[in-house]
């Protein structure tokens, strides 16, 4: 099953004929990824990459049935995209972006919530690596090969950090349902504890790692629904134990402004929640394999 | 990206708000000048630096004198003032405020930020002014009062008046206070400020709302479309080597500890750094150098990271996504050979074309230390590190 794309599912690339939505249009492609078309406003009826160009998303929803979109756009119209693919009917936007100003994504926000739930685009990013299903469809920027198919759901900020986590998992032969990345921008489409959700409801997800950093409170959010509401085991390891107060670690969102956001208050806090933590990175794999054997 | 105080007040006055008069100094002779053309016989010298608690490090004095002026400036004047916000190296005072003295009858505390869980800009207000707000969460949660802000319609007046009530305010002043308010709201919204704080926001003895103080931070990925308020930036009070890597396109921070570290990713060289320690070592650095990581811009980091004299070892990680491994590995050969390193340099190499990264390094007959996993990486550099230290500390 895995969560938000498939084999079938009919993606767009907004931004398709630019250098960067270009190459990973193409890579999504070659990864197997069922790609209908593209967006470039102005560049409407003409052909990319052997698929159809179309000048509102609209129309490729119309035209070939569009489901799944992927933003390449600029930072200064990216949170105009996103409005775009909701209001054109897209159930699932990846916003690949990085550099959204943190005002447009409260109105990107703020706009989604006014489709009623069921209707309502499910937005992951921005500033993420995107999504994977391994075997099945990838709807990102990461190296698909580094992905073993399997049972265990990633949920993470750091786009890096999940390959590692992930190939961690290939060298001890455990393989992946979905690899989420939600992003490190301090507002974004879906939390940790929104994917944690799709994960508990999927068959083939037995374990979900969450991997998150200092800033925010999103981590402990999850851990919460976790303990509330998961029959499946939760891995977690937060990444920022050696960060300073008040320095932005590189991601928009990675930086401690208050109580309870450095990565020691949110492991302390997510161990009191059930959560199995790794310990440090490299450790992320086994303490998978030690909670899988248990199953 | 920070501004400094009466950057900020300037902004404010601009909206509306009302601001004690004041003007800027460079010099003894020029904050006595300041003192003459305000008038009266009560001022506030304030050290502008990019930090709040000023008042603790000896930047804010209340004169009574245009000699007490002079000397007030002259001690401000080129002073590195240490702050629990400026980290132990402080900042350097190169610019003075000179304020009209206020007549105090209540302080109170007065705020907008973004709150990130409600994805939303919170307006905030204590009747307890003066003290920071991080104290007063701590001590007294009840006293904060916080409004959220709808960003499809804005700030509307009667949340304005529930936050002037609220501030217990007199109803002679809630006018006056929905206009502060608005005021702060615009230029927060219209400038793309991620936090704007008033504290202590002062009611005078005559009853008027003055900002006494003023801080705005403004949202660095907005910057591209606020061209003014990029022009404000003042780069004397933000680290050196971190201005330099962002004019490179590389992300840096500046820490402690000696053993420097180059990875590719926020998260993945967050996560580094926690290995390191764990492994007994401290990070001299945080240094994304990002996807495309070019021989170019591998150069480019090498000598920020070595540029830091107190590095005694370096830490290459890359997990190659769309980079790969090969190309990576030729821009490390092509740095080491043109820089001539003097200490330890371990790589860790993964992921796309791994196999053909390692033998590029193996074969370049340089002394670089290899690893495979993170955790191996991590003791190697603070063996590495160790080591240096030991042999630095014989010569």
């Amino acid at each position: 099953m895995a969560i938000l794309i498939n084999k079938d599912t009919r993606m767009i690339v907004q931004g398709f004929t630019g250098k960067i939505g270009s190459f990973h249009a193409q890579d999504m492609i070659n990864y197997g990824s069922n790609v209908v078309g593209g967006i470039t406003p102005g560049k409407g009826g003409q052909t990319h990459l052997g698929l159809p160009v179309f000048n509102t998303v609209k129309k490729s929803v119309e035209q070939v049935g569009a489901e799944a979109s992927i933003i390449f756009v600029p930072p200064a119209f990216a949170a105009d995209s996103i409005m775009e693919a909701a209001d054109a009917g897209i159930k699932y936007c990846v916003a690949i972006t990085d550099g959204i100003p943190t005002q447009d994504m409260m109105k990107v926000k703020q706009y989604l919530r006014k489709f009623p739930i069921e209707e309502r685009m499910v937005l992951t990013g921005p500033n993420c690596a995107g999504t994977i299903s391994p075997g099945k469809a990838m709807l990102g920027i990461m190296p698909g090969h580094i992905y073993k198919a399997g049972e265990v759901g990633i949920v993470g900020r750091s786009g890096t950090l999940g390959y590692e986590a992930a190939d961690q998992m290939k060298e001890l032969g455990i393989g992946i349902s979905t690899s989420v990345g939600i992003g490190g921008d301090p507002i974004n489409g879906s939390s940790h504890r929104d994917i944690l959700e799709k994960f508990e409801q999927d068959d083939e997800t037995r374990v979900v790692v969450m991997i998150g950093e200092i800033g925010g409170s999103q981590e402990i959010e999850a851990g919460v629904f976790a303990k509330e509401n998961m029959s499946k085991p939760v891995v977690a390891y937060i990444a920022g134990l050696t960060a300073p107060k008040g320095r932005r670690m590189g991601h928009a969102g990675a930086i401690i402004s208050e109580a309870g956001e450095g990565a020691a208050e949110k492991v302390e806090m997510l161990l009191d929640l059930g959560v199995t933590i790794a310990p440090n990175p490299s450790s992320m794999g086994e303490t998978v394999a030690k909670v899988l054997a248990k199953l | 990206m920070d501004i400094h105080e009466y950057q900020a007040k300037e902004i404010l006055a601009g909206y509306g708000v009302k601001i004690a008069e004041g003007g800027l100094a460079y010099s003894p002779e020029d904050a006595v000048q300041r003192t003459r053309e305000i008038g009266g016989n009560v001022w506030a010298v304030k050290a502008q630096i990019h930090s709040g608690a000023r008042g603790k490090a000896g930047g804010v004095k209340i004169c009574f004198s245009h000699e007490e002026v002079e000397a007030a400036a002259d001690g401000m004047l080129g002073k590195r003032m240490v702050t629990h916000q400026t980290g132990p190296a402080g900042k350097v005072c190169s610019r003075l405020y000179i304020e009209a003295g206020t007549d105090i009858a209540k302080e109170l505390y007065f705020s907008f930020l973004v709150d990130r869980a409600h994805e939303r800009i919170v307006m905030v207000g204590s009747a307890e002014g003066g003290m920071e707000i991080e104290d007063l969460a701590e001590n007294n949660p009840d006293a904060i009062n916080k409004i959220h802000i709808d960003p499809a319609v804005g700030l509307l007046d009667f949340q304005a008046r529930k936050m002037a009530f609220a501030l217990g305010l007199e109803a002679s002043q809630i006018s006056h206070a929905v206009k502060f308010i608005r005021g702060c709201y615009c230029a927060m919204r219209e400038l793309d400020a991620n936090m704007l704080e008033i504290n202590p926001l002062v009611v005078t003895k005559s009853g008027e709302l003055i900002a006494l103080d003023a801080k705005m931070g403004f949202d660095d990925n907005a910057l591209f479309r606020r061209q003014k308020v990029a022009e404000l930036r003042d780069k004397t009070q933000e680290d050196s080597r971190e201005m330099a890597a962002a004019d490179r396109g590389l992300s840096y921070v500046g820490l402690d500890g000696d053993i420097g570290c180059m990875i590719n990713g926020a998260g993945l060289a967050m996560a580094t750094m926690d290995m390191i320690k764990l492994a007994g070592g401290e990070p001299a650095n945080f240094l994304d150098v990002g996807g495309g990581a070019s021989p170019e811009r591998t150069e480019k980091a090498f000598r920020l990271v070595l540029a830091d004299e107190g590095v005694k070892a370096m830490l290459v990680n890359i997990f190659a996504g769309i980079n790969r491994c090969d190309w990576i590995a030729e821009g490390v050969v092509h740095a080491v050979k043109k820089i001539d390193m003097q200490i330890p340099l371990i790589v860790r190499l993964s992921g796309t074309n791994v196999e053909e990264g390692r033998k590029i390094i193996a074969e370049s007959g340089l002394p670089i230390i290899t690893a495979t996993t993170l955790a191996e990486a991590a003791e190697k550099a603070v063996q590495a590190r160790n080591e240096q230290v030991a042999k630095e500390g014989a010569a």
